[in-house]
């Protein structure tokens, strides 16, 4: 008993180590960055919030635990449909794992990496760690790993999984716009809903601003959860086809060469992919002449590619082993109706 | 004297410096290649040289080059090979995003998706590579070889590349290329410059392919306009093998035993080439065929010039089955298929008024070479043959375009 408060005591001293964000050489280990008071249990340090998208990308079916630290006394100046400005010092932080809490599940969760994006002198680097067995540190990784593993689905039915840490360069892949590293979810736009913290449930916009960090009554767009059937179709798809395609599909980004952009603000029919033919797509065209075939999903390649499995034709190109079928259905619909 | 002596420490400060600050990493084969090729490409600094050592590499997933000047280096295109026959992740065998890097010397075998892409750098070179999908044709290898994109001042030199599903060597959306010295195998198209500004393609080998040499202009993609591409001194022979793209794609237009083609496209000059044996036809110079609602595009060849060409007889087999352009050339020809083709179509205005000379196409000496094109104010008026075969009527003089230079 003795020992256990001493323990908490000690975990309640665990503050973040700024001077290690700043550092060129990042840690060998994720605790030594001070951001979890428990690392097993992801209870974030002080000054380390939670937050959540209201869409967020699919990877493979894996939860996702996102913390930003923000150094005290900075701000992040709104962009107007682009991610917040964020100061230098600024560290967004996400757990990637199977949490296997639906119903009925006897097996244990399973943390497999954490991700960072750290900002300083003005430029985003990206750095990530994997889990160790014993799920209590993540150590620093170069060239990424594959995880083969099964976790709990929705459904309750045990899934395979190849899930793949992405090596630095990969993760550049997606998170590149002009040949820069950039974040892609913390949007304003993004994070307009309501979190549940521990003092209760709260808007993210409105408790960034009160921790000082945003400024208050930002005039936006927020985006639709592509899983709120309530919503409009044409929203939800475009706003699942924004966070899981967009940050290669946009002007500057890594798949703009193909002239398929899939940004939410996007308004071309062409660009979007609407009797779009394909330029250096190959086998992945799969026979068919159009990206996107009003009315005919199975005749759009756009929905062929978020089908496969085959690492030649599957869109994205990576993070993805299985097929996102709720996704899939939704646009398929979509293209059903337009 | 003195001047010299400072020149001379200076470039020994140099070189001193050359040899301190770059170094080079060897790999070996070993039971986890992927990761520790993947970490070299990624610990490494700037200037050092990646060595990969003679041997057979199975990965599993897609290798990527993210640091300015590095070069990666092999034993030899034979010797050492990065297979991804196994391939279960990453589109690409090798991807490239960084300015400057050297590929020289090994090859890369069988990838799921393309085999070597390069997008949006300053400087990339291709030494002695080869790319290859080694079971032969089949529309289910990757699309492209060697694929730089969006790229500047690329230079494609000694390479080999087999069995890709659209083309072998593929440049698109750059500037300032040169594809030289290399062999092109059994791909639909053996090298293609698309979308492209400055090109010099020349002493290369594409035998066996579809098409031999593509150079392409498509609309609804970011740059476009292609112009200034010279494709000379090439062999492009016995391009007779069966259109394998899947369809949609545009070289799944191409019809089986084309030896170049020209499409779209401005200022083009095709000059001392050798082409023959091709069944189709020799050289065809064609409008892009689809409707486009994108209002900057131009679908209309220009400036397009051929002279000094050796042609070996062709188009006594043509592909009457693939796309459009064998079909109906082998009917206005009444089956006399010539060597050099040009479709003919201009852009209303230009056929009443006429095409300005600096557009016109011009064919300089061709030794024998016969000529088809289609006149279309005869071809809208049924009571009229709107074939030409008057090779004379296109005779001029030659404009040579000038060399392709790398710039800064």
């Amino acid at each position: 008993m003795l020992c256990l408060l001493f323990f908490n005591y000690l975990d309640s001293s665990i503050y973040v180590k700024e001077d290690l964000i700043y550092q060129d050489k990042p840690p060998k280990k994720l605790s030594e960055y001070g951001f979890f008071q428990d690392m097993n249990n992801q209870t974030p340090s002080d000054g380390v919030l939670p937050y959540d998208l209201i869409s967020p990308l699919f990877s493979d079916y894996a939860d996702k635990l996102r913390f930003i630290y923000i150094p005290e006394n900075k701000t992040a100046a709104y962009r107007h449909n682009k991610v917040f400005d964020f100061p230098n010092g600024t560290a967004l932080i996400k757990t990637f794992a199977y949490l296997n809490n639906y119903q009925n599940s006897n097996t244990s969760k399973q943390l497999l990496e954490t991700r960072l994006l750290i900002k300083k002198s003005n430029e985003w680097v990206n750095v990530s760690y994997i889990w160790n067995d014993d799920q209590n540190e993540a150590f620093l990784s170069i060239a990424g790993k594959t995880i083969s593993t099964k976790f709990i689905n929705e459904y309750g039915n045990l899934v395979d999984v190849r899930y793949r840490v992405p090596n630095i360069n990969q993760c550049k892949e997606c998170h590149t716009s002009n040949k820069k590293i950039t974040p892609i979810g913390p949007k304003a736009r993004n994070l307009n809903k309501s979190f549940n913290y521990i003092e209760g449930s709260k808007n993210q916009l409105i408790k960034w601003h009160q921790m000082g960090w945003v400024e208050n009554n930002l005039n936006i767009k927020s985006m639709v959860d592509w899983q709120d059937e309530s919503k409009d179709l044409n929203d939800r798809a475009r706003s699942y086809l924004d966070i899981n395609c967009a940050h290669c599909h946009i002007d500057g980004g890594s798949a703009d060469t193909s002239g398929l952009i899939l940004d939410y603000l996007e308004s071309n029919k062409i660009n979007l992919g609407i009797y779009k033919k394909p330029v250096a797509t190959g086998r992945a065209s799969n026979n068919l002449r159009y990206s996107i075939v009003p009315g005919k999903p199975d005749e759009s390649i756009l929905l062929y590619r978020m089908q496969s499995l085959d690492p030649g034709i599957m869109m994205p190109e990576s993070g993805r082993f299985l097929e996102h079928t709720e996704a899939v259905e939704l646009i398929s619909k979509w293209i059903k109706n337009l | 004297m003195i001047k010299f002596l400072k020149l001379f420490n200076f470039s020994f400060l140099i070189f001193i410096s050359f040899f301190s600050y770059s170094k080079t990493i060897t790999i070996y084969p070993s039971a986890d290649p992927y990761t520790e090729i993947q970490e070299a490409l990624i610990l490494a600094n700037p200037g050092d040289i990646v060595h990969i050592s003679e041997g057979f590499y199975k990965l599993e997933d897609s290798l990527s080059i993210d640091i300015d000047n590095l070069t990666l280096q092999g034993d030899g295109l034979n010797k050492t090979i990065l297979s991804f026959k196994d391939q279960m992740s990453g589109a690409q065998g090798l991807s490239v995003t960084s300015d400057g890097v050297t590929l020289q010397d090994f090859a890369v075998e069988d990838a799921k998706g393309d085999a070597i892409k390069v997008k949006g750098v300053h400087g990339i070179s291709f030494i002695r590579v080869r790319t290859e999908w080694t079971n032969g044709p089949d529309e289910l290898n990757g699309a492209y070889g060697l694929y730089p994109v969006e790229s500047k001042n690329v230079l494609i030199d000694s390479c080999v590349a087999i069995g890709a599903s659209d083309a072998g060597i593929y440049v698109g959306q750059s500037e300032n290329i040169i594809v030289k010295n290399s062999r092109a195998e059994f791909n639909v198209a053996g090298i293609e410059i698309e979308n492209s500004y400055y090109a010099d393609v020349f002493d290369n080998h594409a035998e066996n392919n579809t098409g031999g040499i593509l150079v392409f202009d498509l609309p609804d993609i970011p740059q476009q306009g292609g112009h200034h591409v010279r494709v000379f001194r090439n062999k492009s022979i016995n391009n007779n093998t069966d259109n394998f793209a899947p369809e949609g794609n545009i070289v799944g237009e191409v019809p089986r035993g084309t030896g170049i083609i020209i499409q779209a496209n401005s200022h083009v000059e095709i000059f001392e080439n050798d082409i023959g044996g091709n069944d189709t036809v020799n050289i065809a110079i064609v409008t892009y065929g689809y409707e486009t609602e994108d209002k900057n595009y131009y679908p209309h060849p220009r400036a397009i010039q051929v002279h000094n060409n050796r042609f070996t007889k062709s188009g006594n087999n043509p592909d009457l089955e693939t796309g459009e352009l064998a079909k109906i050339l082998y009917e206005l020809s009444d089956k006399n298929m010539p060597d050099i083709f040009w479709d003919g179509i201009l852009p209303m205005k230009q056929i009443i008024f006429g095409q300005p000379d600096n557009e016109k196409l011009i064919l300089g000496n061709n030794g024998s070479a016969t000529f088809l094109t289609i006149n279309p104010i005869k071809y809208m008026l049924p009571i009229f043959n709107p074939v030409e075969r008057d090779y004379d009527n296109y005779r001029g003089t030659i404009t040579p375009l000038p060399e392709v230079k790398f710039s800064d």
